[in-house]
């Protein structure tokens, strides 16, 4: 949406007030989720908030969990997030990520002859896959049968549920944990040494090369939808259908393939969750992969753009662990639930924000003379 | 004879939440705001409804178990109504992606509820007694075949959700403000040009909808369990389906919710029924089946879409 643009100073770029946007909104959420916490317990609440607000900071270890409790969060917000760049609501990641975790897991344990990390990395492969299958039905059923997406996801999310689980009790069932069997040792994403940097005495904490996958897919996404012809097609398919159809652009399969990359994303996410060597496994439960839920809200407050996935995936992850922390002080770590889904509440409000930001850094700017900011601050949808 | 019985009694459990929330979803959509908060609405509706019935049957208040059970759907709608005006506030003031806040809605809802429940109990599920359920109606219970059908074992719930059904009905096709309203979701620059205030009626749809989907909440949970554990096993986003699946029309809705309901209740109750229960197919394929039979009857019917034109575009006077 931007075109070139003659030179604009920092307060004037969109992306600056994007992100004030986001951060007043994420100032919103702690403020409500401080008056909770004081209502719920006056005296323990500011003990309470600086335990979500530096619980991710407090020691190495909880810097690794961080980075771990991201990495699955980040790549099913990226499968959402790409979705939506192409118009599609992709609801569907939580099956996605469910089969992709068990395809995953398959390979791990059946597949240990495989020598060295290339298991690990035919792990992921097999969970892309089947990720990528699970996305394919709702996207064949749209550009084929015209099945709006969002039903056919939900009904994927049920069908891959019921499926891992008699998968995995048919499979790799442990039946005295009522779960699925450990991956072989080598299945697990190597460590790179971050496990010496990330500890705290002894414990040392479940990150691994899992969050540099999940980087490195942000990185793709970013390439793919804002540097190739094929991105473009899929964007302008997004945006207008028949005007894509009429460009020349083969807007079925554009369907079908973005499903299929928003899908081996979301699978991605799940094989990275459970081949981490933490002790993870699928429980054979009736719950749908909350996960899958998390990559919406993780998508949205990122305003879908890859870096933005990335960021607002620590911050969950973060304030996950601060939360986890703040159970010390007696509180219920729904707290964090409340906080996060305000905090998206507010960043719905995005557009009003960032019209107050601009405006804001408009005045400044027209204090110091420099009459610049002119059509494209009237143009504050376009989220790149 | 007996199994059909069970069935069809069983069937009315799982359809009737899906059909009321659904219908609530319609109001909502066909004035032109997508509601997919429906989840959250539905758990807040069933909390504050079966905390009701808690609190009350904890303290022995001599009162009906009927009428306390309305009371308790009166206040789950109330409940309902006051979230979707979050979701309302969002939408249509704030022009915001309708999608977003419902997000943020079906986020806060589980979390506040154990929340309060903990603070309130101290651990998150609230129990209640279930006293409601009606062995069989006067009169109409001894009718053959249809008084075995839909009139023991049941629920005065069921009959509401009945009572919801036509009163939709008439309402969004016999009334002025039902045309303004289907108005508002198609064409909302038509209808304000003649005079509709769009805002008004988009403001009615959301409310409508929250508080059926807080009815539907409570309906889905007092059958079904006997405590309430922040949950509504997705029905929220089952409901959304069958709208969709219905086509936004009161009737084609009661179809789906029916089919999707008798799907559910043949996965769940198969091993009560003979001749499934001999086909020796593993238990989670059964549950497997409402979900694919669904998709398979979308994949025939849904050539031809008859969403509402405008939903989901938030409405500015502007862009006329």
């Amino acid at each position: 949406m931007k075109k070139t643009q003659p030179h604009t100073r920092l307060t004037e770029k969109p992306g600056f007030s994007n992100f004030m946007a986001s951060l007043l909104a994420i100032l919103c959420g702690l403020l409500v989720g401080f008056i909770v916490l004081l209502v719920a317990n006056p005296q323990k609440a500011f003990w309470g908030l600086s335990a979500i607000l530096t619980g991710g900071l407090s020691n190495m270890k909880n810097i690794g969990q961080v980075l771990y409790g991201a990495t699955p969060i980040i790549l099913t917000g990226l499968s959402v997030g790409f979705a939506n760049k192409t118009g599609l609501f992709n609801i569907g990641a939580s099956g996605q990520f469910i089969v992709g975790a068990y395809a995953a897991i398959l390979v791990g344990v059946k597949c240990s002859f495989i020598p060295g990390p290339l298991l690990w990395i035919v792990c992921l492969l097999a969970a892309m896959a089947a990720g990528g299958l699970w996305g394919v039905v709702p996207g064949i059923l749209k550009a084929l049968c015209n099945v709006n997406e969002v039903i056919a996801c939900i009904m994927m999310n049920y069908i891959g549920m019921y499926a891992v689980n008699f998968l995995v009790q048919l499979t790799v069932f442990d039946s005295l944990k009522n779960q699925s069997m450990a991956v072989a040792a080598h299945a697990n994403a190597p460590k790179l040494g971050m496990d010496q940097i990330f500890r705290t005495g002894a414990a040392s904490s479940s990150v691994n090369a899992g969050i540099l996958v999940a980087v490195l897919a942000g990185v793709f996404v970013y390439f793919l939808i804002e540097k190739t012809k094929f991105g473009y097609e899929l964007k302008a398919c997004g945006l207008n259908r028949d005007a894509a159809k009429y460009a020349g652009i083969n807007e079925k399969r554009s369907i079908v393939l973005s499903m299929v990359i928003s899908g081996a994303l979301a699978g991605l996410g799940g094989a990275c969750l459970y081949l981490a060597g933490a002790g993870k496994s699928i429980e054979v439960l009736d719950v749908l992969a909350a996960e899958g839920f998390e990559g919406i809200s993780v998508s949205l407050l990122g305003l879908n753009h890859p870096l933005g996935i990335i960021l607002s995936g620590l911050l969950v992850a973060y304030l996950n662990q601060g939360g986890f922390n703040m159970q010390v002080y007696g509180f219920a770590p729904q707290i964090i639930d409340i906080i996060i889904s305000v905090v998206i509440y507010f960043a719905a409000f995005s557009l009003l924000l960032r019209g107050l930001v601009q405006r804001m850094a408009k005045r400044k700017a027209a204090q110091t003379a420099q009459p610049n900011a002119n059509a494209q601050t009237e143009e504050g949808g376009g989220a790149e | 004879m007996n199994t059909w019985y069970f069935l069809i009694q069983q069937t009315m459990f799982f359809s009737i939440p899906l059909l009321i929330v659904a219908l609530g979803g319609m109001f909502s959509e066909r004035s032109g705001i997508v509601n997919i908060a429906l989840e959250g609405i539905m758990i807040l509706g069933a909390f504050s409804g079966i905390l009701f019935i808690n609190v009350m049957q904890t303290m022995h208040v001599g009162i009906h178990p009927q009428i306390l059970i309305l009371l308790a759907c009166l206040i789950a709608a109330a409940v309902g109504v006051i979230v979707s005006m979050a979701h309302a506030y969002a939408a249509i003031n704030m022009k915001a992606d309708q999608v977003i806040s419902g997000t943020a809605i079906n986020m806060f809802a589980p979390a506040f509820a154990i929340f309060v429940a903990r603070i309130i109990r101290g651990v998150q599920q609230i129990p209640f007694s279930n006293t409601f359920r009606i062995k069989s109606v006067p009169v109409l219970g001894d009718i053959p075949v249809i008084g075995p059908m839909f009139f023991r074992n049941t629920y005065i719930t069921t009959f509401l959700g009945f009572v919801i059904l036509i009163l939709s009905s008439l309402v969004l096709y016999k009334t002025s403000f039902g045309l303004r309203m289907r108005a508002c979701g198609e064409h909302p620059q038509a209808a304000d040009s003649v005079g509709i205030n769009v805002y008004k009626m988009r403001y009615a749809g959301v409310a409508i909808s929250g508080a059926l989907a807080g009815i539907g909440g409570l309906v889905f949970v007092v059958p079904t369990s006997t405590n309430f554990n922040a949950s509504v096993a997705g029905y929220g986003f089952l409901a959304l389906a069958v709208l969709i699946f219905g086509q936004w029309r009161p009737n084609r809705i009661l179809f789906a919710a029916f089919f999707f309901g008798l799907m559910k209740t043949i996965a769940s109750a198969y091993s009560g029924i003979p001749f499934l229960a001999n086909l020796g197919i593993p238990n989670d394929i059964y549950k497997m089946i409402p979900y694919i039979a669904t998709l398979i009857v979308l994949a025939f019917t849904s050539k031809n879409s008859m969403a509402p034109r405008a939903e989901g575009i938030p409405y500015d006077k502007g862009s006329r």
